[in-house]
């Protein structure tokens, strides 16, 4: 067995996974002989899934040791109600300081996993509840797989910034081939990590049978029995030869480029080598690269960003950082919205989904208003359609909108939330009418993504009940909420709107009220940098893909075209003038928002986008143009310096909750952290601020 | 009876001891479990044509509330169209199922129902949330012997006293005996569902046989054993069930809609009877329950070929046979032994001993009417006589 692996210091004592081992009388089952059933349990509930750290492995193979030493007609596993195992502990790995001892670990799952694809004995897998990553991976190196119909399993290792290195890289394109396997490992991993429903793990071929929950672990013998009696016949087909091999790894690799902006990754692509690999080599051989492959991995920086940033989305979806105390909340029983625009009306209905009370809606006139309404309850009927939502659901939340020309309908909200034009004087105006509707109170939110919310409590009577409310778009797929303080929000106002936002399941910062909050004042200063090379004379195209290697979901030019110009000048002009001239205002932009020019991309009928000749026409000529380097120093100079204002200003506390804002509000990748990880790595912070903004190994090795 | 009503199938989960595999599962799994493999048996019955579920309880809180009739079909993935209810006359729950539902397709409201009973003495210890009125004991309703069943097999001893300690024990012994050599020869398994259990120490298993018979029980080691319902009494834990785990289910069909959908016949039910005794005494109950059966069957005790009696007591037992003139070792009574041996999770009994007699009409067409009858506490028996579907003839 492998040398003793003791755990990296600092790192919290591992929860160990016992495996059990009792034997069950096939007799009762038609079969002969005895099966010797291991149950992974680590003594807490489902909150608490099974994990695979070091002494987990170990429990498990002295399970296999005992299961073997009790000569069984076969070998089953699994697991504590609702969870078979979550896989590999990954609490530790972030402490690990030596490529060895990450070597080791890879290593020492190999060797117990792979005892139960090479025992002479058969061995099945009963997928009882969740099984990810190494969890899933125990059961692929088992003969045979059953699967509850609740449970969902994945490999989310490619998500994460790692491998399936515990047999999954190898194994899965081996038993279910190339297009399967990439489907499995590449394209759900990368999809945000899509789960399969036990349905599709069946589909796929990574189960063999699937029964429900109610008898899963006596159907699943009566399954093996039949496996062994010879009545139920499981067929493997030789995918050496499948002629989609070439296919499936380009779709991965498209996949994979296409999740980080053209930039070539190193996970996603070290998983597509091992799948590539995976068509000729011996399981030993694959094991040994994919051993390899999880130790360099795990001794990289970006694998430790990304480990950061998925304990902080972790963490902070339960907790706000800075959150007054929840008992402050005030109960929320009617919502307004005002406006009944395309923003609003996502508001009304994430309002109404989630807080399922009733949600008014005004507009400057009855059809407006009546317009916003057609739309909450036209997106309801689309979700009974689906099959996403009840008949009954839908009317209830139905009935529960409405709509008026008149703001008399807001009297008795408990929250009401603006959504009118960016224009601080109308919004002023709003709410010191509002103040005559409802109750001193009542909370009024505002959506507003760059103007000063403290100027909107001008003359307010109770400007303690105003708080900055920023949803990002579309409201129902981003996490982001950015609450914002002014310096009079008081803390019932600020627990009532973080109340709301659990609700409406959102991930939240508390930021103080200043100039684009978080996200927009910084990819707004990111962007005007891009733009500055443009105007200066660089090419559009260099200037847009100068950072296409860290990664980012999309370019700046696709961000503006996703923004669109108008918005995006509107708030570079808020930044420009509250802020300061490093916020400039591009020429450029400002002669595409006058023309109309809508896009910097266009669409060919053949898919294949290109520039578009009539934004390129509107470009300035300026006469120092920049390398791609130099645009993408200077942009990421320009994040540095701009965050440690952020940190130095107290928008925010701590450089956390900036990275959580990059990474949940403008989908930025966790390989870096967020953002403030890749700056520290790239040595970016300490050129521009002097000093790094996450001490070494909190997101980076140590 | 306007229509006749026949048994279609039974199954039971392995019995558990109280604290023992079961105690970390729960009742309703258990009731379940037993449903489903019920239904599994039998694949040419439509779950939706199942008109109601009738399950007995004999402590209806917890994982035995929630109307663990409708619950247990719930539960049990039965269509939601399929109603289900709770029943309850203590040990007898399950025997009263099967004689409800019986009336109802015996009444033409009917025609396929599931009727059974599920205990979890662990989960719900004898006696959980009693409450017995003061007046009782105050106005001399009962005495006091009447609340503890053990104290009422004491007070049959006393009642009888040719009812000897030797006799109980023997008779005890021979009921585990007989357990032992059904289980040997395959006998018991049959209807025996594989039930999970899981121990959060010991992990997953399944339960595929009886957890409390002890087939190397002696006369000797009976006679040592303490009697802890009274000092120098004659009640033992060795001549006596125990406390127990476990859920029990029938199919029961009219003759009509058997036949229709070709479904196996394992007993037609004749008629049934409950009746009332003294409650000091409830051993006793079988004896009026099956006179009454009996008469309203126009048959008399020669006429009956086979016996499953519920053993809550020994002493219960031999009163039953004294007072029909059959010997403690007739082989018409509990071939197969009984709750002594396998336990006694009150109220799924009953559809133990039906289960047990279709086994034997099966193996003995020469055999043509039989009797399940047990006795309940506050003083009642109740008694179902069936007719053997099989019967050839007398030898």
């Amino acid at each position: 067995m492998s040398a003793d692996i003791t755990l990296p210091a600092g790192a919290p004592e591992e929860v160990v996974t016992n495996a059990l081992v009792r034997d069950i009388d096939l007799s009762a089952f038609g079969g002969k002989g005895s099966m010797a059933l291991i149950t992974l349990d680590n003594g807490h509930d489902h909150n608490r899934p099974n994990t695979f750290g070091p002494q987990s492995v170990k429990a498990l193979d002295a399970a296999i040791t005992d299961a073997l030493g009790r000569n069984p007609a076969a070998i089953a596993i699994t697991g504590k109600p609702f969870i078979f195992a979550a896989g590999a502990d990954l609490s530790a790995l972030s402490f690990l300081n030596d490529r060895n001892q990450s070597l080791a670990i890879g290593k020492l799952g190999h060797d117990v996993f792979r005892r139960l694809g090479e025992s002479s004995i058969p061995t099945f897998a009963f997928i009882n509840g969740l099984a990810l990553g190494g969890g899933l991976e125990v059961g692929l190196h088992c003969h045979y797989r059953t699967v509850a119909t609740t449970a969902f399993t994945a490999l989310p290792e490619v998500f994460l910034g790692l491998v399936p290195g515990w047999g999954g890289a190898t194994i899965l394109p081996k038993l279910i081939g190339p297009e399967r396997a990439v489907q499995v490992i590449m394209l759900n991993a990368l999809n945000n990590n899509t789960m399969m429903k036990a349905k599709d793990a069946l589909k796929l071929g990574v189960v063999d049978a699937m029964y429900e929950p109610a008898d899963f672990l006596e159907r699943s013998i009566g399954f093996a029995v039949g496996v062994l009696n010879g009545t139920t016949k499981i067929e493997r087909a030789d995918y050496s030869n499948d002629p989609a091999w070439e296919s499936a790894l380009a779709t991965g690799k498209a996949a994979a480029l296409k999740k980080y902006g053209g930039a070539t990754i190193a996970s996603p692509f070290k998983a597509l080598e091992l799948i590539a690999a995976a068509r000729t080599n011996t399981l030993a051989q694959g094991f040994d690269a994919e051993d390899q492959v999880l130790a360099d991995l795990t001794m990289s920086d970006p694998l430790r960003a990304s480990l950061y940033a998925f304990n902080l989305i972790q963490k902070k979806r339960k907790k706000v950082e800075g959150a007054p105390k929840p008992a402050l909340a005030r109960k929320v029983t009617k919502v307004g919205v005002v406006g009944a625009g395309l923003m609003a009306s996502q508001l009304a209905l994430l309002m109404v989904r989630n807080l399922k009370v009733p949600v008014v809606m005004t507009d400057i006139d009855q059809a407006r208003a009546e317009k916003g309404v057609a739309w909450v309850r036209n997106e309801l009927t689309k979700q009974v359609e689906k099959k996403r939502m009840s008949p009954e659901s839908a009317a209830r939340l139905s009935a529960l909108v409405s709509g008026s020309a008149d703001q008399a309908i807001f009297a008795g909200c408990d929250f009401v939330i603006e959504a009118i034009f960016e224009e601080l004087s109308l919004k002023q105006e709003l709410f010191k009418k509002l103040e005559t509707i409802v109750s001193p109170e009542c909370v009024l939110a505002t959506n507003t993504s760059s103007l000063s919310v403290e100027r909107m409590t001008e003359g307010l009577k109770n400007p303690e009940r105003v708080v900055g409310f920023h949803f990002f778009n579309p409201v129902a797929v981003m996490p982001l909420l950015e609450v914002a303080r002014t310096s009079t929000t008081d803390d019932a106002t600020t627990a009532t709107a973080i109340a709301v936002g659990k609700e409406l399941k959102k991930t939240m910062i508390i930021c103080k009220d200043a100039p684009g909050f978080v996200v927009n004042r910084l990819l707004t200063r990111f962007m005007g940098e891009v733009t500055d090379a443009v105007d200066e004379g660089t090419s559009p195209a260099v200037a847009d893909s100068a950072m296409m290697e860290i990664g980012f979901p999309m370019s700046p030019f696709q961000l503006l075209d996703l923004v669109g110009p108008g918005v995006a000048l509107h708030v570079s002009e808020t930044l420009h003038n509250n802020l300061g001239p490093r916020y400039r205002i591009s020429p450029t932009m400002q002669r595409m928002v006058k023309e109309g020019v809508r896009n910097f991309y266009v669409k060919g009928d053949d898919g294949t986008v290109s520039a578009n000749p009539a934004a390129l026409a509107l470009v300035e000529k300026g006469l120092t143009p920049s390398t791609a380097e130099q645009v993408r120093s200077r942009a990421l100079k320009a994040l540095a310096e701009e965050a440690r204002m952020m940190l130095d200003e107290g928008v925010v506390t701590t450089p956390a909750e900036i990275d959580l804002c990059m990474l949940m509000g403008a989908g930025w990748p966790m390989h870096l952290g967020g953002i403030l990880p890749y700056l520290d790595r790239e040595g970016v912070s300490e050129s521009v601020t002097g000093k790094l903004f996450h001490d070494k190994g909190i997101a980076s090795l140590p | 009876m306007s229509r006749t009503v026949v048994l279609v199938d039974a199954v039971r989960t392995p019995f558990g001891k109280a604290g023992g595999m079961y105690a970390g599962t729960r009742a309703d799994d258990l009731m379940v479990r037993a449903i489903r493999g019920l239904l599994e048996r039998n694949p040419k019955i439509d779950p939706a044509s199942i008109e109601d579920v009738a399950i007995a309880a004999a402590t209806q809180t917890g994982d035995q509330g929630m109307n663990i009739g409708r619950s247990a079909a719930l539960l049990s993935g039965l269509p939601n169209t399929v109603p289900g209810y709770s029943i309850d006359r203590w040990c007898a729950g399950a025997l009263t199922a099967v004689t409800t539902i019986a009336g109802a397709i015996a009444m033409g409201t009917n025609e396929i129902a599931i009727a059974g009973g599920v205990e979890h003495m662990g989960n719900h210890p004898m006696g959980e949330g009693m409450d017995p009125n003061p007046r009782y004991l105050a106005e001399r309703i009962v005495e006091q012997d009447a609340l503890a069943m053990g104290a009422t097999a004491e007070r049959l001893h006393d009642r009888f006293p040719q009812l000897t300690k030797e006799r109980a024990d023997r008779y005890a012994m021979s009921s585990q005996l007989k357990t032992a050599k059904a289980y040997a020869d395959g006998k018991i398994q049959r209807d025996l569902i594989p039930t999970a259990a899981r121990s959060a120490e010991l992990g997953w298993t399944v339960a595929t046989a009886d957890e409390a018979p002890r087939p190397q029980t002696t006369m000797e080691g009976l006679a040592g054993l303490k009697t802890p319902f009274r000092p120098s009494g004659r009640v033992t834990p060795g001549n006596s069930a125990g406390l127990n785990d476990g859920a029990t289910a029938a199919l029961l069909a009219s003759e009509e809609k058997a036949l229709e959908l070709g479904l196996t016949i394992k007993a037609k039910m004749l008629t049934y009877a409950f009746a009332g005794v003294e409650p000091e005494i409830m051993g006793y109950g079988p004896v009026p329950s099956t006179l009454k059966a009996l008469k309203q069957a126009g048959l008399k005790i020669e006429d009956i070929g086979a016996f499953e009696i519920n053993e809550a007591f020994a002493v219960q037992v031999i009163a039953f046979l004294d007072h029909f003139g059959i010997a403690d070792d007739d082989v018409r009574v509990n071939p197969y032994g009984g709750a002594i041996a396998v336990g006694h999770p009150l109220a799924s009994s009953g559809v133990r001993l039906i289960l047990n007699l279709a086994r034997t009409f099966e193996a003995q067409p020469e055999v043509r009417y039989g009797v399940t009858t047990m006795c309940i506490g506050l003083g009642m028996g109740g008694t179902v006589i069936w007719e053997n579907p099989h019967f050839k003839g007398a030898k």
